[in-house]
């Protein structure tokens, strides 16, 4: 006991030694010659409009597991889980905080499909767009005691079976995973029964114990019960094959698998993983996240959590981001609307 | 006898000073977690976890880390016992079930003998699952792998069918109560179409009823405004403070073997499925009513109906850290939680860990085996404390519970509305009691209504709509038949009764 609180003291007293250096440092390589640059004044409040456990969820928590590590920020990050009403609980939220520093988002497709899908009264340029973090992939699987080696094979099969036969499994109802099943069944003519659960691990699960026949859940959800040799993975929603080529399980790793494109299914889709800021702030609170956010990326644990989801680490920032925004935004609009997804007014 | 070695080497891996006085930092912490409604174990190792992120860069850290983590689990799973006995205030939805016979108990002067049978029983339940864990849980991952939406429906059917009838109200009034509950539980988004569902565009019900702010309400608060109207005397106040109690209790104990032995089995299948450990407590006391001599008089302040709830709700608490660690779904709201612990400490759950992290995995179930000892010895010395609560005068309690409540519901999301939902909560138990309808009823079906939902549409989207896929193979038949046998129990046996003479 006494041994416990000794260790704690002697760490506090590490983490001030390294938190000065880190200050005497920022001071000497110009981070403070801007004069007078933002810093938060009170504990920042990280919005995760999610539940927890899931992709955003482990983000957001790792992110605020490193700020504390590395100490790269003086007030501490909370995170807080608003999930209701598929994340509608956590937009409405920080719009309503608008001028608020101390209030960033981590946003997944939600960001689009909840206003669309719901008509709650929430657009992503109510809020201030910080920083692109990552894309997130997406892949198909199947359990690996099945026959299918391809994509194509797989297709053939639900094809040959009829519609309404093969069941696809996703996280949600009318958010992405079910977006590219609708965006598949257009392409190959299939028809697939499409089962909502809460969760994208629970959604692997289910397909380990063969309660559905495939799933398109993102790598991490999915990565464990590959390495375990329980699921397949047929082809990964994107252009081109992933950069990461250490192998995850015995023989493969995440590079070997092939885009759908070339399998004979032309879907492209990746999920954002950005951070906004409310309505209103100021060009200098916008900054601080920016930089605060590079220094996380410049963590070897973050390229070690990127490289274990498979992530796409493109990261943009400023107009490039909110051009992508704008263009992302017009193809969920196009997207669901083929799929009679948007609410009706 | 594999596991007996890499159990010794997770003892060794365990049992430093450091993790000893972690542990009982973690239990005491997680008590007080545990008495505060609302807190809850989730919330409260959500508000402890970026403190283990310093902790978990080596191996033996990481051990620290969750030792310390799943202790304050265990202490909050022993604290929920604290207020439903002695308040009539579950501060878990778990907890519902205790205060059927415990707070009976406590107005009959035996405070300390439910607090005494609570916590031994609740420890019995987490080292009956933990006993499991250790030898079974290679068997038991592939058991819960079996568990796809029909199989979740029908174990939702059985609990809703094992409660019908367990309360002493008459079975329209439960019913009643429940359909309440159901309809509360329909409100915010709807899992299977993503429409929003009885909101009336109040951005307030997004999100739904909490089932926490909710058992606050109608339990708390109403339980208060019921005293108030009694005349401000507050009854139990004869609460011993000796610690002969514990022994005395202890006695009596192993009368009940075959209710806990019960209890623990429903417990740790609950627990894994996972169902949790609210089911799990409310399929127990069920169960133990319909099985005991003296099932007529649960209730009434039944030693039994303390027992029974609290050694399922255990059971099912420490079996749902399995699916967590071998399958990556965490079995309940704190699992969770602790689930992001572990990827921020670089581990990933899922069927590789137990091979991969050896030390990490015994150690952890090591530190279940200790963690619960520790916990025991320490809520047990707390047992003549906590009964002496009740000798305070009701004028000075009842302000201060108000307080703790409010708090413990702007704790859940940080909202203020959820304060003022409380109180009308608090109403609407008060309304209840008055008319003397079951409250419980209302918070089962509030805690896994949307879930039972859930589960039935995705069964009958997976089946085009056909029923039969209730009775589709052995595993979801029998609990289906098992469901139905319970519901019609009563005029069954009675059939029986009559075609026999």
């Amino acid at each position: 006991m006494h041994k416990t609180q000794k260790s704690f003291t002697s760490k506090f007293g590490r983490n001030i030694l390294s938190a000065a250096v880190g200050a005497v440092v920022a001071f000497g390589t110009g981070f403070a010659a801007v004069g007078s640059a933002w810093e938060p004044t009170k504990s920042v409040e990280f919005v995760v409009p999610a539940g927890t456990g899931g992709g955003a969820d482990q983000m957001a928590r790792f992110i605020q597991g490193v700020v504390t590590k590395h100490n790269l920020m003086k007030q501490s990050l909370i995170v807080v889980n608003k999930s209701g009403g598929a994340g509608a609980e956590g937009f409405l939220d920080v719009k309503g905080a608008a001028k608020d520093p101390h209030k960033i988002i981590i946003t997944l497709s939600n960001l689009f499909t909840t206003p669309l899908a719901t008509g709650i009264p929430f657009n992503w340029k109510d809020l201030t767009p910080v920083q692109m973090l990552a894309l997130d992939q997406f892949v198909l699987w199947v359990n690996a005691d099945t026959p299918y080696k391809t994509a194509k094979e797989y297709t053939t099969a639900v094809k040959a079976a009829g519609p309404n036969k093969f069941k696809m499994g996703g996280t949600g109802s009318k958010q992405e995973d079910q977006i590219i099943t609708v965006a598949i069944e257009k392409l190959t003519g299939d028809k697939f029964i499409y089962i909502p659960y809460k969760g994208g691990g629970e959604v692997a699960v289910q397909l380990v114990g063969k309660h559905v026949d495939s799933t398109v859940n993102n790598p991490i959800e999915a990565v464990e019960q590959w390495r375990a040799g329980k699921l397949r993975a047929l082809c990964v929603f994107d252009d081109k094959v992933m950069p990461y080529k250490a192998k995850v399980t015995a023989t493969l790793s995440w590079s070997d698998i092939p885009p759908c494109k070339t399998q004979g299914m032309d879907v492209d889709y990746q999920m954002l993983r950005g951070i906004f800021m409310p309505g209103g702030v100021t060009k200098e609170q916008v900054a601080f996240y920016i930089e605060l956010f590079k220094k996380i990326q410049a963590t070897p644990d973050w390229k070690e959590f990127m490289e274990k989801g498979a992530f796409d680490s493109t990261t943009l920032t400023g107009d490039e981001f909110v051009k992508w925004l704008t263009k992302e935004e017009q193809r969920h609009q196009s997207l669901m609307s083929e799929a009679g997804f948007l609410a009706k007014k | 006898m594999e596991e007996i070695n890499s159990l010794m080497h997770g003892f060794a891996v365990a049992l430093t000073p450091m993790n000893l006085g972690l542990m009982m930092v973690g239990i005491i912490l997680g008590v007080l977690i545990g008495v505060l409604p609302g807190l809850g174990g989730a919330n409260g190792v959500a508000i402890l976890l970026p403190l283990t992120f310093a902790m978990g860069n080596t191996p033996a850290g990481q051990v620290s880390a969750i030792i310390l983590l799943s202790c304050i689990y265990w202490g909050a799973l022993f604290g929920g016992a604290i207020t439903s006995i002695l308040f009539n205030i579950p501060g878990e939805p778990w907890s519902v079930a205790t205060t059927f016979d415990g707070y009976p108990m406590a107005q009959q002067g035996k405070a300390g003998e439910a607090l005494t049978a609570a916590f031994t029983s609740s420890f019995v339940g987490a080292f009956i699952a933990v006993l499991m864990i250790t030898f079974l849980a290679p068997l038991v991952a592939k058991f819960a792998l079996r568990f796809g939406p029909p199989e979740f429906f029908a174990v939702y059917l059985l609990t809703f069918c094992s409660f019908v009838g367990m309360t002493k109200s008459p079975p329209m009034k439960t019913v009643a109560a429940m359909m309440l509950g159901f309809a509360l539980a329909a409100v915010g988004l709807d899992t299977v179409t993503g429409q929003l569902r009885l909101t009336f565009g109040f951005t307030e019900l997004l999100k739904g009823f909490d089932f926490l702010i909710a058992v606050i309400g109608l339990f708390g608060i109403g339980e208060i405004l019921l005293t108030i109207e009694e005349g401000l005397d507050f009854k139990g106040m004869t609460g011993k403070m000796k610690m002969k109690v514990v022994l005395e209790t202890w006695k009596e104990l192993p009368k009940y073997w075959k209710t806990s032995l019960r209890s623990s089995v429903i417990g740790c299948w609950m627990g894994i499925t996972p169902g949790g450990a609210t089911p799990a407590s409310f399929m127990g006391y069920g169960v133990a009513k319909k099985f005991s001599p003296t099932g007529a008089n649960f209730g009434k302040g039944e030693i039994e109906g303390v027992i029974a709830p609290e050694t399922a709700a255990h059971a099912a608490g420490t079996s749902a850290l399995l699916p967590m660690l071998t399958l990556g779904i965490p079995g309940s709201p704190t699992a969770a939680v602790l689930l992001g612990g572990l990827l921020v400490w670089g581990l990933q759950p899922g069927p590789m860990l137990f091979e991969e992290k050896k030390d990490f995995v015994w150690g952890l179930i090591a530190s279940m085996y200790l963690g619960n000892i520790a916990g025991l010895i320490v809520v047990l010395t707390t047992v003549p404390f906590f009964a002496a609560i009740l000798r305070i005068p009701f004028s000075i309690i009842a302000p201060v519970i108000l307080v703790i409540c409010a708090i413990g519901a702007f704790t859940v999301h940080s909202s203020m509305f959820d304060v003022w939902l409380m109180v009308v909560f608090g109403v609407i138990g008060y309304v209840f009691k008055k008319l003397d309808y079951p409250l419980a009823p209302l918070v089962l079906a509030l805690v896994l209504g949307d879930r039972a939902e859930d589960a039935f549409r995705q069964s009958m989207l997976a089946s085009q709509g056909t029923v039969t896929i209730f009775f589709s193979n052995p595993l979801v038949g029998s609990i289906t038949t098992l469901a139905l046998l319970m519901l019609f129990w009563a005029p069954l046996s009675s059939v029986i009764k009559r075609v026999r003479r």
